[in-house]
């Protein structure tokens, strides 16, 4: 009951704090960003459906996003020309309605087989739909894709979704709505079932579920959700064009949904926030942010597997033991030579890819953090030498203490719940 | 019609030597660890670049015997220090590592390289008219590749059947624990497995560059075709990789040779029934193919055309 309760205010929380933020970050440019992140979270979520509830790897959920975000700008386009009485909140339910049918066919193809074999059906079929994507122009629209005018359709209470801010309501109505369905979902038998497929399939099949249905059955809710994202796109956007079915959006997805941490519910939508956010600040500021991403999906699956929220979940039974201050000191001592670690490799990756792609246009001078330095002299690239270097050993020197800390702090918490 | 047929089954062929070249490092790889390797085409296209850079410097021919090399020892030193660290969270996520791998990769060769195509010319020792048939001349790089690809296939071959590590591959290949009690150190094993596939298709991308294009997004494009051969083999068949090879390579070469549409072939009524794809020519819709190949393989034949376990 105190669970029921504790989870009840979380939702108030966050519809609180969707109708806030707008007030909070004002500016244009976090409008829109934060539009994206409202759709980025719902896609995540119906991804780790897949991959965090049902064992599912899929290199393909982009497919139901786009084709469902293509179906939404038909429909729009119809809907305005024909002056149906549909007004703009319920062209996601079209989405959605989308998403259920190509998730029921392509479900069907797919969901025979779980782990390896599985991956690589969605990747066969993504690549199949991207390969149509090309071929058939009146649906896909070719290079330049389709467009539609959101601000055409029937007025709902008088709001046109002309102005972004009425977008981002929108956006962040339809985003609370599907956190809090997925989130049901997970509390429902079926839910149990999935991840029970997913960590014990032989044992499920022995207690009378059939595996295939149920992955069948996880692989056309995750549809749906997928493609009210992406008539949310559409939406946002008022663009589809055929690369959002395509491959790169798939990896998107599978990286933020995976770097915010696949084991928690609330994983998906931290990594949709903070990977929207760093895709949009970071490729202002740098050229090579992608593969700054790749590096950082690298070392989360070599070190972090639980990703962002599983690291968070560590500390859980600290911070009710009330022992979590424990560990701030030696938090405080290891952020010294990470820091001295990233900061060295950045300086390299920044200096090598001045000087490897800019300096032939631009000379031989770049600024890294605002600070001005010359790529052709060797002083910039032996400062990052001696920064990763230096880093790497005091990481590797204090890595041990740091697991040591823990395990005391967590000894002690427990021994005092005990007490 | 003849010269098309002829000179479309020898670009096939050649092509799907070339599939194959990959597809086997990728279908041993997968039987003998259990790891799908997104970045296998990565390494095709590694090879390609080293290939480029070598040429550039010294020559062709030291490019192409020392590229191959050089991606062999980057591929086994990311299997040790990488794939085996993480082999212990479970095969999703080696799968994922490779797929950042690839990512990476493609973002260090666009850095390196640039994002345009790179200047990476056929060898003037080779870049002759080997033969002309039908008023069509055929070039020897072309041969060239041909016999590189069927000689590296006979070397695999003997390899594998005929020598005692290739004994020690086999057997690992399907009991791997029996093998590891028999004293061999398994591990290495994998890692030496792992080096000499993409050494392989690092060779293919050596002699593939000057060919084809060498741009950084060759391994994107390619990447997802080594899948479709696997898969359509039969996971884990060599033989199975190697007929799905040709096929693909086949059937890609003809697609786009032949300019017919659905409608030409069955008549009007295809337009009525496919709508825009009715009237797209073969050329067009040849990128589809593979992918619908897959699909229905993986339907009415889920272990492939030679695999022996169902995949």
């Amino acid at each position: 009951m105190m669970g029921g309760i504790r989870i009840l205010l979380a939702f108030v929380a966050l519809a609180a704090g969707l109708a806030v933020a707008p007030y909070v970050f004002s500016s244009g440019v976090a409008l829109t960003m934060m539009s994206l992140m409202g759709v980025m979270i719902i896609f995540a979520l119906s991804y780790n459906m897949l991959l965090g509830q049902t064992g599912l790897l899929s290199f393909g959920h982009a497919v139901y996003y786009g084709l469902a975000g293509f179906c939404a700008v038909h429909a729009m386009n119809l809907i305005a020309a024909n002056k149906l009485p549909v007004s703009l909140p319920a062209v996601p339910l079209i989405g959605a309605a989308a998403g259920l049918f190509f998730g029921l066919i392509f479900g069907a193809v797919s969901t025979r087989r779980a782990g390896t074999v599985f991956a690589m059906i969605s990747l066969g079929l993504g690549e199949l739909v991207a390969a149509f994507a090309l071929v058939l122009h009146s649906f896909f629209g070719g290079e330049e894709g389709i467009a539609a005018n959101r601000a055409k359709l029937a007025p709902f209470l008088g709001y046109k979704f002309g102005p972004q801010i009425q977008v981002y309501y929108l956006i962040a109505f339809w985003c609370l709505v599907c956190i809090v369905l997925m989130y049901a979902i997970t509390r429902t038998p079926f839910g149990r079932m999935c991840n029970a497929v997913r960590d014990n399939p032989e044992r499920a099949e022995f207690i009378g579920y059939s595996t295939q249905r149920v992955r069948f059955q996880a692989f056309v809710l995750s549809a749906v959700f997928a493609g009210v994202a992406g008539s949310l796109a559409a939406i946002n956007f008022e663009l589809m064009n055929s690369q959002t079915v395509g491959a790169a959006t798939s990896g998107q997805v599978l990286l933020m949904t995976f770097v915010g941490g696949i084991g928690h519910f609330a994983g998906p939508i931290i990594g949709a926030v903070l990977v929207t956010f760093l895709q949009i600040s970071l490729s202002d500021i740098t050229k090579a942010w992608m593969l700054y991403f790749g590096l950082l999906f690298i070392l989360v699956v070599m070190y972090a597997p639980g990703g962002i929220a599983g690291w968070l979940a560590l500390h859980r039974p600290l911070l009710r033991g009330g022992r979590i201050f424990k560990l701030v000191p030696i938090y405080a001592l290891t952020a010294v030579p990470l820091a001295a670690l990233v900061l060295g490799c950045i300086l390299f990756i920044e200096l090598a890819h001045h000087m490897l792609v800019e300096a032939q246009s631009e000379g031989s001078m770049l600024s890294v953090f605002k600070i001005a330095m010359n790529g052709a002299k060797i002083g910039p690239w032996l400062s990052a030498l001696v920064l990763f270097i230096g880093g790497a050993l005091g990481l590797r020197a204090l890595w041990p203490r740091v697991g040591d800390a823990w395990a005391l702090a967590i000894a002690d918490s427990s021994g005092k719940a005990a007490a | 019609m003849l010269e098309l047929i002829t000179f479309s089954t020898l670009n096939g062929v050649l092509y799907g030597m070339l599939l194959f070249m990959m597809a086997s490092g990728l279908t041993l790889i997968f039987s003998m660890m259990g790891v799908l390797n997104f970045a296998h085409a990565s390494f095709y296209m590694i090879g390609a670049y080293f290939g480029f850079e070598i040429s550039r410097r010294i020559g062709f021919w030291p490019g192409f015997f020392v590229a191959p090399v050089l991606v062999g020892v980057i591929g086994g030193l990311i299997e040790r220090y990488g794939l085996r660290q993480v082999h212990r969270f479970g095969h999703v996520a080696e799968l994922l590592f490779t797929f950042g791998l690839a990512f990476v990769i493609e973002e260090l060769v666009n850095m390196i390289w640039g994002k345009l195509p790179v200047d990476y010319r056929v060898p003037p020792s080779l870049d002759f008219v080997a033969f002309r048939l039908f008023d069509t001349t055929y070039p020897a790089y072309r041969i060239f590749m041909l016999a590189t690809a069927v000689a590296m296939f006979v070397f695999l071959l003997v390899i594998l059947k005929r020598t005692r590590v290739g004994l020690i591959i086999q057997a690992a290949l399907t009991h791997p624990n029996m093998v590891a009690m028999l004293g061999h150190n398994v591990p290495q094993v994998f890692m030496m497995v792992f080096g000499v596939g993409a050494g392989l298709a690092g060779l293919a991308g050596v002699i593939a560059g000057p060919a084809l294009v060498t741009q950084p997004s060759m391994a994107a494009l390619l990447g997802p075709i080594l899948f479709v051969v696997i898969v359509v083999g039969g996971l884990g068949s060599l033989g199975g990789a190697f007929v799905a090879s040709l096929l693909i390579g086949l059937v890609q070469t003809f697609a786009v040779a032949i300019n017919v549409s659905l409608a030409d072939a069955i008549g009007p009524s295809a337009a009525s029934l496919f709508g825009e794809l009715g009237r797209a020519p073969l050329a067009q819709i040849a990128p589809v193919l593979p992918y619908l190949l897959l699909v229905l393989v993986l339907i009415f034949r889920p272990r492939g055309l030679f695999g022996t376990r169902e995949t």
